[in-house]
């Protein structure tokens, strides 16, 4: 399976933020925040490091 | 020397509360099969989500050609490896006994597919932890 790195950004974050929300947090509501949040977080911590790597290469 | 004694026994008579003897067959279940501590302590969601986190990233690592380390004694990252492998402990013995994750890594895919094979079986771990904090009544 091929993926681009940018899918396997995204399966991987998804995975990990369930995970990190089930086991980080009591209740439901403050699963699904956290899940969020941690989601967000690689997410964008990607593309920033991303162009970060981009910019300094030029 | 007397309190330490005291605690001693205090800890002894905690390890065979049948309560604790409970806790670390979750923990064993959660670890052998991803979910299944969760299952066993009825929390069907958190059980179904772990059990679809940890084998999508198992399955989608095992695709991108990821390798499944080996007991070793070489290098630190190698070693490392195999006892994050080791954390999903059915997947893996599953993969070792089919011979998948077999093959080097050629492509930088099959590098990141070597990471989520890793990731599952850390996830899975900590998911197994969770469970057992459930079976001991420290979280809801």
């Amino acid at each position: 399976m091929i993926v681009s790195h940018f899918t396997a950004v995204l399966i991987f974050a998804a995975c990990v933020s369930v995970v990190f929300g089930i086991t980080q947090r009591s209740e439901t509501r403050a699963m699904v925040k956290y899940g969020l949040y941690c989601f967000a977080l690689f997410v964008v911590g990607t593309i920033a490091a991303s162009w970060a790597m981009a910019l300094i290469k030029r | 020397m007397a309190t330490t004694q005291a605690q001693a026994q205090q800890q002894k008579v905690a390890n065979s509360n049948p309560r604790t003897m409970r806790a670390y067959g979750v923990f064993f279940a959660g670890w052998l099969v991803p979910g299944a501590g969760h299952f066993m302590e009825r929390r069907w969601i958190r059980g179904v989500l772990v059990l679809a986190a940890v084998l999508t990233l198992f399955v989608c690592g095992l695709e991108m050609g990821g390798k499944i380390y080996s007991p070793n004694a070489g290098d630190v990252l190698d070693i490392l490896g195999f006892f994050g492998d080791l954390g999903a402990a059915g997947l893996y013995l599953l993969a070792r006994v089919a011979g998948w994750g077999a093959q080097p890594v050629q492509i930088v895919v099959a590098d990141y597919g070597t990471k989520f094979l890793v990731v599952a079986g850390l996830l899975n771990f900590i998911a197994a932890v969770d469970a057992h904090d459930i079976a001991l009544g420290k979280k809801r």
